[in-house]
C-alpha cells in the first residue's frame, strides 16, 4: 500500500489542460503545411516528382493531406521555399476536398453537422475498426485513454461493441480480407451514425496505394463524416478533430 | 562437415551466382540436418526465376547459412521431421502452389491466390470476400464448446480470428487464423518506384517502424556499397532502443490492467507516451517514421536535443524502476502472472520462438549479441533468460530489457553525436545480387531479404516479422489455461498481426 502511494506521489498529476490552454509541439513535428504560392516552378515540379506519395499537384500548388504521410521531404527538398510544415496539429476536415490544400484549412467547427453536435456533443461512443492498419494509427488512438489526454472527461469513449456505438473510427487501407468484417460492423451500428477515417491509409490507401489487396479510400465504400490525416495522425490531431467536430 | 550451405554475413551482399544450388534431395537433407542439430530457420521461401519457381533457405547457427534449389511441384514435408519449418512450408504452398506432402496441418496463412496459377493447395475460392472457407480444428466431446472471437475485437486492436475449443473455462486448444491484414506488401515492393520503398517499409508494422526501416536500409546499403558513419549508427541504435522501451512499457501497463491493478497500468501508459515523445523530439513522428533512410539517418541529434533527451530519460529512469518494482512486488499481480500460460522450453524450441517470448522460455538468443549491426557490437548484451515460460517470465524479461535499454541510450547520449543528415534519393542496386539482414526488433528476430534481377530491379523482397515464429507460442500458452486468462497471455506476447500478414 505504501509503495502504491509513493508511486502515486512520484507520478503526480499529468492530465493536459488542452483545449483550455494550447499545446506547443516540438519543432520537428510536421503538422499543417504552409505553401508558398509564388515558389519557382522548377522547385515545385521537383518536389512533386520526388514526393513518395505523389501527393503534390504542381499545377495548382496544393498538397493532398489525405495522401501525404508528412515525411517532410518536400520541405527539405525545397529548403522551405515551397513547403514548410508548421506545428499546427489541427488538420482534421469534414470534406475530402478540403484536404487538397494550398496551406489553408477551413475551421473544422464551422463544417460539422449541427445535428451531430446535438446528438453526440455530450456523449459520443465510438467503435474502432482496424482494417489492415499498421498499428500506428491504432496506437495513437489508444493513447487518448491514457491519463495525459483522458478522453473520457469529454464524454467520448471507445466501446467494445458496435451495438453500443454512435459511430465507427476506421484505420488502415481496408484490405480485401477485412472489407466484409468492416461493412458488417458498420451495419451493426444503429442509425444515425458517424464515420471517421483516421490516417492516410483509411483516407486514400496511404503507403499501400496501387496494391490490388487494398481499397483506396474508405469513402468509396461508405460515406465519411470526418477525415483525420496523418501517418499516423498525432493524438492531439485526433483529439482536436473530435472536439471541434462534436463539441 | 560439408553442409552444402554457404556461410554469409549479416547485411553483406553476395552475387546470386554464389548461392549454392543443390539438388532438392541434398537441399532437403542438409537443411533438415542443420536445423535438427540446433540451427534456426531465418527464411525459407520461394521466388520466380525465368518462369520457374526456386526455393531458398537462410538458416542460423552461430553463423548465417544459405542454399537454394529448384522447387518441385510437391515434396515430402520437412515439418514431419522438423517442426520449425511448419509455417514456412505453408507460406510457400500459399504463395506458389507447391504442396508439402504429409504436412501435419496444411492450411492457408494469409488467404490470397498463389502467383503461379497452379491449382490452389487449399481449395479456396478467392472471389469470396471473407477468409472463411476453412474448417477449424475441432475437439469432440459432449461438453466441449467452441468460442469464436474476431476478426473485429473488443479493443482498439488489429484484426484476427481466434477459435477456442473449451470444456467449461478450460482451453484445450486455441487456433489462430490471420490474414485479415494482408496488404500484398512483398509484391508491392517489387513494383514501385524506389522513392516509395522507405514509406512502405515503415508501415509494415507501425510499432516496429524503426527496426523495419533499419533492416531495409542495411539491405539497400549493402546493394549500393554505401557505408554509414558512426553517428548515424548511434542514432539508429537510440531509435531502435526507444522503440523497444515504448512497446515493452505499454505492454507492462496493459498486463497490469488485465489483472485489474490500475496504478501501474496508468503510469506505464503515461510513460510510454513520454518515450514516444522522445522519438517525436528526434524526428517529428512518435512512431519513428522518417528517422532511418538508406545511407544513414534523416535527423541528426545536436547538443540541444541530446541534452533534452538525456534530461528526460534521467527523469524517467527512476520512475520506471519504481513502477516496475510496484508491479512485481504486488502479491495479487504475482499470483495472476506466475504459472499462467506456461510454454516449455522444448515446445518453444520446436515452435521456433524468438525474442523476448523465446527468452522467457529459457532460449537466450539475442540478435543484438549474436549478429550485431549498427552500434550493438560496442555493448555487452548479457546472455539472459527467464526459465519459467509463463506470463511472469514474459513480463519480467520485458521489464529487465527496458531497464537495459534505458542504460544503453544513456551511454549513447553521453558524447556528441556527429553525423550528416541524409535524404532519400533514387538508387541503383547491384544487379544479380542477394542480401539478408537480421536485427533484434523489440519482438525478436526481424529479417529482410532482397534478391535483385539482371538490371538491379528488386526481383523478390522477403520480410519475416518475429511474430511469424511466435503466434504459435501464444496458442501453446493457452493449452490447459482458463479462457479468461487469454487477454493476459495475449498481451504478454503482444504479437503483430500486420507484420505477420504483410
Amino acid at each position: 500500500m505504501l509503495n502504491t502511494l509513493k508511486n502515486r506521489f512520484e507520478q503526480g498529476y499529468k492530465t493536459t489542460d488542452y483545449p483550455k490552454t494550447d499545446i506547443q509541439l516540438v519543432d520537428r513535428y510536421r503538422g499543417r503545411p504552409e505553401i508558398t504560392q509564388d515558389a519557382p516552378d522548377d522547385i515545385v515540379k521537383m518536389c512533386a516528382s520526388e514526393c513518395p506519395q505523389d501527393a503534390i499537384d504542381a499545377e495548382k500548388k496544393t498538397i493532398d493531406l489525405g495522401r501525404c504521410v508528412f515525411c517532410g521531404g518536400c520541405e527539405r527538398l525545397s529548403d522551405g521555399k515551397f513547403v514548410t510544415f508548421t506545428t499546427d496539429f489541427g488538420t482534421g476536415t469534414s470534406i475530402r476536398e478540403h484536404l487538397f490544400t494550398d496551406g489553408n484549412l477551413p475551421a473544422l467547427a464551422d463544417h460539422s453537422k449541427k445535428h451531430f453536435k446535438k446528438l453526440f456533443g455530450r456523449s459520443l461512443q465510438l467503435r474502432q475498426v482496424s482494417a489492415a492498419g499498421c498499428n500506428a494509427c491504432e496506437a495513437d488512438l489508444n493513447v487518448l485513454a491514457t491519463p495525459f489526454f483522458d478522453l473520457g472527461r469529454f464524454g467520448i469513449n471507445f466501446v467494445a461493441s458496435p451495438r453500443h456505438a454512435d459511430g465507427i473510427v476506421v484505420t488502415g487501407p481496408i484490405s480485401r480480407n477485412m472489407k466484409t468484417a468492416l461493412l458488417q460492423t458498420f451495419e451493426a451500428i444503429p442509425d444515425p451514425k458517424v464515420v471517421i477515417a483516421v490516417g492516410s491509409c483509411a483516407i486514400s490507401g496511404g503507403p499501400f496505394r496501387g496494391s490490388p489487396e487494398i481499397t483506396e479510400g474508405l469513402d468509396s465504400l461508405i460515406p465519411v463524416d470526418l477525415y483525420i490525416p496523418g501517418c499516423p495522425s498525432h493524438p492531439l490531431t485526433n483529439l482536436h478533430a473530435l472536439l471541434n467536430y462534436f463539441k | 562437415m560439408d553442409t552444402g550451405f554457404l556461410k554469409i554475413s549479416n547485411g553483406c551482399a553476395i552475387p546470386r551466382s554464389d548461392i549454392p544450388q543443390l539438388s532438392f534431395a541434398e537441399f532437403r537433407e542438409n537443411a533438415l540436418n542443420i536445423v535438427k542439430g540446433g540451427g534456426k530457420v531465418v527464411h525459407y521461401f520461394g521466388y520466380k526465376e525465368n518462369g520457374t519457381v526456386k526455393l531458398l533457405a537462410v538458416l542460423r547457427t552461430d553463423e548465417l547459412l544459405i542454399a537454394g534449389t529448384d522447387a518441385p511441384d510437391s515434396y515430402p514435408s520437412f515439418t514431419n521431421e522438423c517442426e520449425p519449418f511448419h509455417l514456412f512450408e505453408r507460406e510457400i504452398a500459399e504463395q506458389f502452389g507447391i504442396r508439402p506432402e504429409g504436412h501435419p496441418w496444411l492450411k492457408m496463412v494469409r488467404y490470397h491466390p498463389n502467383e503461379t496459377g497452379k491449382p490452389d493447395v487449399f481449395d479456396n475460392d478467392y472471389s469470396e470476400d471473407i477468409p472463411g472457407r476453412y474448417d477449424y480444428y475441432q475437439v469432440d466431446g459432449d461438453e466441449v464448446h467452441e468460442v469464436a472471437v474476431g476478426p473485429v475485437h473488443a479493443g482498439v486492436i488489429e484484426p484476427g480470428h481466434f477459435r477456442f475449443n473449451c470444456i467449461g473455462e478450460r482451453v484445450f486448444h486455441l487456433e489462430i487464423q490471420l490474414g485479415y491484414q494482408h496488404r500484398g506488401i512483398e509484391n508491392l515492393l517489387t513494383n514501385v518506384d524506389s522513392k516509395r520503398l522507405p514509406i512502405i517499409v515503415e508501415s509494415i508494422a507501425g510499432d516496429t517502424t524503426v527496426a523495419n526501416a533499419t533492416g531495409m536500409a542495411q539491405a539497400v546499403e549493402a546493394l549500393t556499397q554505401v557505408e554509414t558513419d558512426t553517428g548515424s549508427r548511434i542514432i539508429r541504435t537510440i531509435a531502435l532502443e526507444l522503440e523497444r522501451i515504448a512497446n515493452h512499457t505499454g505492454d507492462l501497463g496493459a498486463l497490469s490492467g488485465d489483472v485489474a491493478f490500475l496504478p501501474p497500468a496508468n503510469y506505464f501508459g503515461r510513460m510510454r507516451g513520454d518515450f514516444l515523445n522522445m522519438t517525436l523530439l528526434l524526428c517529428g513522428n512518435r512512431l519513428g517514421k522518417g528517422v532511418v533512410r538508406p545511407g544513414g539517418v534523416r535527423f541528426t541529434i545536436d547538443d540541444e536535443i541530446r541534452n533534452e533527451l538525456m534530461r528526460r530519460i534521467n527523469e524517467l529512469e527512476p520512475q520506471m524502476k519504481h513502477v516496475i518494482d510496484l508491479l512485481f512486488s504486488t502479491p495479487s499481480v504475482r499470483s495472476r502472472f506466475e504459472g499462467c500460460g506456461t510454454v516449455s522450453k522444448g515446445d518453444a524450441e520446436k515452435l521456433g520462438l524468438v525474442g523476448p517470448a523465446g527468452r522467457a522460455c529459457g532460449i537466450q538468443s539475442d540478435i543484438r549479441r549474436e549478429f550485431p549491426t549498427e552500434y550493438y557490437q560496442k555493448f555487452e548484451i548479457p546472455e539472459y533468460y527467464e526459465p519459467s515460460g509463463d506470463v511472469y517470465a514474459r513480463a519480467r524479461v520485458r521489464a529487465d530489457e527496458t531497464m537495459l535499454s534505458i542504460k544503453m541510450i544513456k551511454t549513447l547520449l553521453e558524447n556528441r553525436i556527429e553525423t550528416q543528415a541524409v535524404d532519400f534519393g533514387n538508387f541503383n542496386l547491384s544487379p544479380g545480387s542477394f542480401v539478408v539482414t537480421v536485427n533484434e526488433a523489440w519482438r525478436g528476430e526481424l529479417s529482410h531479404c532482397i534478391l535483385t534481377g539482371d538490371n538491379g530491379e528488386i526481383a523478390r523482397y522477403k520480410i519475416k516479422d518475429p511474430s511469424f515464429h511466435n503466434w504459435n507460442g501464444l496458442s501453446m500458452s493457452l493449452r490447459d489455461t482458463g479462457i479468461s486468462d487469454f487477454p493476459l497471455n495475449n498481451k504478454s506476447f503482444n504479437l503483430s498481426y500486420c507484420g505477420f500478414d504483410l
